[in-house]
């Protein structure tokens, strides 16, 4: 499972900028923007469990999030794939006069990708109204920036593609906001993309299978956590405003827990979702090869179906 | 296009819907999945099958799965890829290739190649039109050859229906593309020579195919023989003949037969040795029938 901590000002600040008419294609790190536009903590736990309720159908494995009533496209495992695809998506929108960009998220790692060189360079040439937001932060799970490039980080490869671009400190909630905010206003005006760089620190590890305690020293990690974390900086300054409290903050982290843990209760006693849903939705509608197959293990499972965990799942149809 | 194939319509028409692009598979693929996804019919085409592996990544990992992954929300189905494809006649191991069998082994794609102008135009017309991401391999060598009377108006030719192209009792012959035209010459000289009426089946879509059709014409005939260009090992002929054997077992008087590409690479001066011709497929029409 892919964690958030110490990323936050990206998502809060990106996702706060952008319109809901604005298509956001992320990574996988990008939870905060669903968040942000109202995926409900239910459909957060639903997919991660894969229940029945997942309106995914149980296809994917956690944090594979997919909001089209949010204008969310479907989160996928292969890095810097989403990338051109928000580039034809913004072409489509531009010659069919639709005001709003297409945003779309990336980190640091998967810049290298060609995917991502080939969308910039389309992005350009054809003038798609296309957002480029890379999270530099810092690693590509045990990958540190100084293996992964060697120039300036990636704002600067805009201008090779003639392409506009900012470097912003994205531990400051302020300066992605408004950072985004202006880089959106920019590809509308001038139907163009923007490249924006959001430096911060990944706090966490990589993800639940991760121990960066390998490749990284605590002092390091406890440096960015304590001293240029988003949320600590987000907090200094609102206390200093007397618009937040330390009381505050605890009661509301308690809070917060509290909803997670309830909806991941949830979720966990929720069965899987009707087996032979996993036949539907590879075409539009069913071929005959594989209403076949569906039938074959409706079949297998009715003569070997002790064998297995049905009772986890919603009975076959 | 590289082979003329817009014609001055593109310059006459709408420059923001028919336009050129950065040389970069991957990224004309991705872009074609976005911009469908965003509902615009989009056309991508390949200059040659031979380079679509840079584009490999984006059809099997994202079209082919978009609706899949997101429980319907989501799909690319107003996708199509056009490429040409097969052997030209000099065009060696970067201008020949036959990739169907890649892309075939890929829930969520379609594949379809024409053999000819007419079926070009309808077939093409249906993958434009199905909901699904298409891709559509253009035999090139009938670019200059092949000249018919294509109906003006619309039409489309249904996928997943493969078309008996000559009616025949003693062997099955199933093939696509190019090759059709050589098992219909074959079928002439089987019937003349031998005495052998062949059954000539055009697959058309390769997936999802029409294993009907060509399942009652083996149960029919008991012999059945697959053609393709691609190399013989994995090529697509391998799964109709495991499909043939499963299915119609019972029916057959002999052994499925493959006659394909050697595996190798597509080679250049060696081509006329290494495409399944009509002598290595009146060949095998002798030893179907010469089995029992």
């Amino acid at each position: 499972d892919v964690i958030s901590s110490g990323i936050n000002a990206e998502y809060g600040g990106s996702a706060a900028a952008l319109e809901t008419s604005d298509t956001v294609f992320t990574q996988y790190r990008e939870v905060g923007v669903y968040l942000w536009r109202g995926f409900t903590l239910d459909s957060v736990m639903n997919q991660c469990f894969a229940t029945h309720k997942d309106n995914t159908k149980g296809r994917q494995m956690p944090i594979h999030y997919s909001a089209k009533a949010l204008n969310i496209q479907t989160v996928s495992s292969t890095l810097a794939t989403q990338v051109p695809n928000a580039v034809g998506y913004a072409y489509s929108n531009k010659i069919n006069n639709k005001n709003a960009v297409t945003a779309t998220f990336f980190g640091e790692g998967a810049a290298s990708e060609g995917d991502v060189h080939a969308a910039m360079n389309m992005a350009s040439t054809l003038s798609c109204p296309t957002l480029f937001i890379c999270r530099n932060n810092g690693y590509a799970i045990s990958t540190s920036t100084s293996d992964q490039y060697y120039g300036d980080g990636i704002a600067v490869r805009a201008i090779g593609y003639g392409m506009r671009c900012v470097r912003i400190d994205g531990n400051d909630v302020f300066a992605v906001y408004n950072g985004v905010r202006a880089a959106r206003a920019l590809a509308l005006e001038h139907s163009c993309p923007v490249l924006v760089e959001l430096m911060t620190y990944r706090v966490g590890h990589h993800s639940t299978s991760d121990d960066s305690t390998a490749y990284r020293s605590i002092d390091e990690v406890n440096y960015w956590d304590r001293e240029d974390s988003p949320v600590g900086r987000l907090a200094k300054h609102l206390i200093a405003r007397d618009l937040w409290s330390t009381d505050l903050e605890d009661a509301y982290a308690k809070e917060c827990r509290k909803e997670i843990m309830t909806a991941f209760g949830r979720a966990e006693s929720e069965r899987g979702p009707n087996p032979l849903w996993m036949f539907d939705d590879v075409y539009d509608s069913p071929s005959p090869h594989i209403t076949e197959q569906r039938e074959q293990l409706r079949e297998h499972l009715e003569r070997y179906g002790d064998n297995y965990p049905l009772d986890k799942y919603m009975p076959l149809d | 296009g590289i082979n003329a194939e817009y014609g001055d319509f593109w310059q006459d028409c709408c420059a923001s819907r028919v336009f050129n692009t950065p040389l970069t598979e991957q990224g004309i693929i991705g872009f074609g999945i976005g911009a469908a996804a965003a509902g615009s019919t989009a056309i991508a085409e390949i200059q040659f099958a031979d380079y679509i592996f840079p584009g490999f990544d984006q059809l099997v990992n994202e079209a082919a799965k978009y609706r899949y992954r997101s429980g319907n929300e989501y799909d690319c189905g107003r996708l199509t890829v056009r490429a040409p494809w097969g052997a030209v006649g000099h065009g060696a191991l970067y201008h020949s290739q036959s990739p169907e069998a890649y892309f075939a082994h890929t829930p969520g794609l379609k594949i379809v190649v024409p053999r000819g102008p007419i079926q070009a135009k309808g077939l093409l017309l249906s993958c434009i039109l199905d909901n699904n991401p298409c891709i559509f391999f253009e035999p090139k060598i009938l670019y200059r050859l092949a000249a018919e009377e294509v109906p003006l108006g619309t039409y489309t030719i249904p996928l997943s229906q493969a078309e008996i192209v000559r009616q025949g009792t003693d062997v099955t012959m199933i093939g696509w593309g190019t090759v059709v035209h050589v098992l219909l010459e074959v079928a002439s000289m089987a019937e003349e020579q031998l005495g052998v009426s062949c059954e000539v089946i055009d697959l058309q879509t390769i997936a999802p195919y029409d294993a009907q059709t060509i399942e009652a014409s083996v149960k029919k005939t008991g012999k059945a023989m697959v053609v393709h260009e691609a190399p013989l090992t994995q090529g697509f002929g391998a799964e109709i003949a495991a499909r043939l054997q499963e299915k119609c077992f019972l029916h057959l008087e002999a052994p499925v037969q493959r006659v394909a590409g050697w595996d190798t690479p597509f080679p250049y001066i060696y081509e006329p040795f290494y495409l399944p011709d009509k002598w290595r497929c009146l060949d095998t029409v002798k030893k179907l029938v010469d089995f029992m």
